[in-house]
């Protein structure tokens, strides 16, 4: 099995892609969208084919409103983000949209999130992480309880948690760079694309260890010859790997559909799990075995 | 064998049936099992308020909340808004005490109405006036009236029963407006202990926040009924017998959340997560088809089926779809797919280990494949149930297409699939009974 032969070059290979996400992570940074800072989001639009930017931006400018930013979408949309507004404020917004009267707008939709729900989402988005990932090591300790030789079972659960990790945090260093160049925010889609990548990224994770399981037990079964647990690991994935491409494919066909014909309110999520599901699946076959015959190795070197 | 083919055509005719029912109910105008739209796809306005309940005691904070609620209700069914949505929510996370109110209007886009809708309701207050309070200066200067210089006697128009429009004289002026006001129980008792206590001195009533008359308590009232005469002109008057019958809100409420969604924007939407969901169906069907062959064709009629089973239980339940719940949905045809290819991988498994039987190595493809489906749709489950806790509205519309999603996925996987496909084996397989179950790649 090539991935188990070569499972040194792929490690240092995700090393990098997580070091790098790590990095751009800190330099960068991630910016929070209104949904955990509160803020308004309002989008016109102008039935009557909208006015040149400059001449919006005078307007807005003049409004005791502060930072505001302000971006075309659309053949004729404007899209202005700002603080936390009060009813006076984004009436007087609207009107400073239409050129005080003078250009028919149409409001498409307005958002507003005062500091204290952001305060409270972002909270929450931090607890939900934590909760499925708490979860999840509890249930695959118990799934695969009746397994600890060659490697006791809680070694499963930490090696599932570190693909997770992994595979979170590849599609926030992509994140992170949308939001440099595009500026993509994190939103509440955003949290509930990767808490969606971690469930299943975990599953996927689960079909193989769950094949090394099977295989374990056929082999303390067996009267022949028996196979140490690096060729038992290489067959389960060999017996998986078609598989879990597969299934990484039609989820990634599904969502490239979601992605090109899905609209401008899924996009984002869309890529997301995109890239989640990328990263899961190659966790999945080329990380976790990995990481459990290294785990294993230095078991035996203790022993030794 | 011939007990699976039966089964197997009455779960076809079932899933034609299934689809004669979703196609029925969504064109006839007077079903009322057409799907039930999100604000973000149906256009609407949702408003959240945070009820400010500083000045209420502990335990009349939830009967408050409840009246709040009520009112604000009614004061929207006035207007005709068709199935509105208002609820009491709490803030979470060491903010358990606030107490907000949800409001979430379908079809209403000019925010401006709907906030004038639930907001313009008055605020009817009793307050005694401060007679130690010295006004400063400069509020002499500005006439300004500051807000010490009256006490909170705890009397709103919450504790108010209804409200009338009378006309009288008084001194010289003939037919002049008259509110007259009468309590319910406990404001009865309320009034006829603060007007008893203190006989001589002003009890003003405040619209709004704002003092609209300063009458002088003359002698204990034990009955609850108050008027007010000031002035207003008769229409005034009117208007605010109407709004104090409509329920005055018992609980000041401050905006904190906006969200609206015009129809223009909501209906694309809508158009391009369909557009989006049947595309990536297309694709699937052909994927799983070309890698998996007869197997592969019977998972995406079990897949079609399985699509019409969710969308029968988005109009049951009732599922309120929104965006990200149409997300969640295409995401679950992907959790759909996954049980079948782990089931048809099996097989295939169990062929090349050289087994002739085809219904031995069916029902073993099964079998084997069962503890890895469900260890993996556990896991989705609580995925699904923690995004669901998280949930704003959003989130939890697609956490719950997601949790149905898996649920019935391992349904449709384990019963339509396996029915199928035991319905048209043959017990001697051939080479090309072998080649319809192979697949294209070789391990």
């Amino acid at each position: 099995m090539f991935v188990i032969k070569y499972r040194k070059i792929f490690l240092s290979f995700t090393t990098i892609l997580v070091v790098a996400s790590f990095v751009l992570i800190f330099i960068w940074g991630l910016t929070p969208g209104i949904d955990f800072v509160g803020g308004s989001i309002l989008e016109v639009s102008y039935p009557n084919g909208r006015p040149n930017m400059t001449e919006v931006q005078n307007r807005l400018s003049n409004l005791p409103i502060g930072n505001y930013s302000i971006r075309p979408i659309g053949d004729n949309n404007y899209v202005a983000r700002t603080r936390f507004l009060n009813e006076d404020e984004r009436v007087a917004l609207v009107n400073s949209l239409s050129l005080n009267g003078s250009e028919k707008v149409v409001e498409e939709r307005f958002n507003s999130v005062g500091p204290v729900i952001g305060e409270e989402l972002k909270t929450k988005a931090y607890i939900s992480i934590a909760l499925v990932i708490l979860m999840t090591i509890l249930f695959i300790a118990f799934a695969f309880r009746k397994i600890s030789k060659p490697v006791s079972s809680w070694k499963y659960g930490i090696i599932a948690i570190l693909c997770l990790f992994h595979d979170i945090l590849i599609p926030t260093g992509v994140f992170v760079i949308l939001g440099k160049f595009m500026g993509a925010e994190i939103d509440v889609l955003f949290v509930t694309a990767l808490l969606t990548i971690l469930g299943y990224s975990i599953s996927d994770t689960i079909v193989i260890f769950d094949r090394i399981r099977e295989n374990l037990n056929l082999n303390s079964k067996s009267h022949h010859s028996k196979e140490t647990f690096a060729d038992i690991v290489g067959k389960s994935l060999s017996q998986t790997y078609v598989r879990s491409f597969n299934i990484s494919f039609t989820a990634f066909l599904v969502l490239l559909s979601l992605y090109l014909f899905g609209g401008s309110t899924t996009e984002l999520f869309a890529l997301t799990l995109i890239v989640g599901v990328i990263a899961g699946s190659y966790s999945s076959i080329f990380i976790a075995p990995a990481l459990l015959l290294a785990l294993n190795k230095e078991e035996v070197a203790k022993k030794t | 064998m011939l007990k699976t083919r039966i089964i197997a055509v009455i779960l076809l005719v079932a899933g034609i049936g299934i689809g004669l029912f979703l196609y029925n109910s969504e064109t006839s105008p007077t079903s009322t099992f057409h799907f039930k739209l999100g604000l973000d796809l149906a256009s609407g306005t949702h408003l959240e308020y945070k009820a400010d309940t500083s000045k209420l005691k502990k335990s009349d904070i939830s009967s408050s909340m409840q009246a709040l609620r009520d009112v604000v209700e009614k004061r929207i069914n006035v207007f005709g808004v068709s199935e509105p949505i208002v609820q009491i929510e709490s803030g979470s996370f060491g903010n358990s005490a606030e107490k907000r109110l949800i409001v979430e209007l379908p079809g209403v886009t000019d925010i401006n109405k709907a906030i004038a809708m639930i907001g313009k309701t008055p605020l009817l207050e009793f307050k005694l006036l401060n007679k130690n309070y010295v006004p400063t200066e400069e509020e002499k200067k500005n006439n300004i009236v500051s807000k010490d210089a009256f006490i909170d006697t705890g009397l709103t128009g919450r504790l108010l029963k209804g409200s009338q429009l009378q006309f009288g004289s008084k001194a010289g002026f003939t037919n002049e407006p008259i509110v007259s006001l009468s309590f319910n129980s406990e404001g009865t008792d309320l009034f006829a202990k603060i007007t008893k206590e203190h006989i001589g001195e002003v009890l003003a009533i405040f619209l709004d926040g704002q003092p609209i008359s300063l009458p002088v308590i003359q002698q204990e009232i034990p009955d609850g009924s108050a008027q007010i005469t000031g002035k207003f002109t008769a229409e005034e008057a009117k208007g605010l017998v109407r709004d104090l019958n409509l329920g005055a809100l018992p609980v000041p409420i401050e905006l904190i959340s906006t969200n609206s969604v015009g129809a223009s924007l909501g209906q694309d939407v809508l158009n391009k997560g369909a557009y989006a969901g049947i595309i990536g169906m297309i694709f699937v069907s052909i994927f799983l088809i070309l890698v998996y062959r007869l197997p592969g064709l019977i998972s995406v009629v079990s897949l079609a089926m399985y699509v019409m089973i969710m969308l029968v239980l988005f109009k049951f339940i009732p599922v309120v779809l929104t965006a990200a719940g149409i997300a969640g949905f295409i995401l679950s045809l992907g959790v759909a797919v996954d049980a079948n290819v782990l089931i048809f991988e099996r097989i295939k498994e169990e062929f090349n280990e050289g087994k002739d039987n085809t219904e031995e190595a069916i029902k073993n493809g099964f079998s084997r494949a069962w503890l890895s489906i469900r260890d993996s749709n556990i896991s989705g489950l609580i995925t699904s149930v923690v995004l669901f806790w998280f949930g704003t509205s959003m989130v939890k519309g697609f956490a719950l297409v997601l949790g149905i999603g898996v649920l019935v996925s391992m349904v449709s996987a384990i019963l339509i699939s396996r029915t199928f496909l035991l319905a048209i084996y043959k017990k001697n397989s051939g080479r090309f009974l072998k080649f319809l179950f192979g697949s294209g790649v070789k391990n």
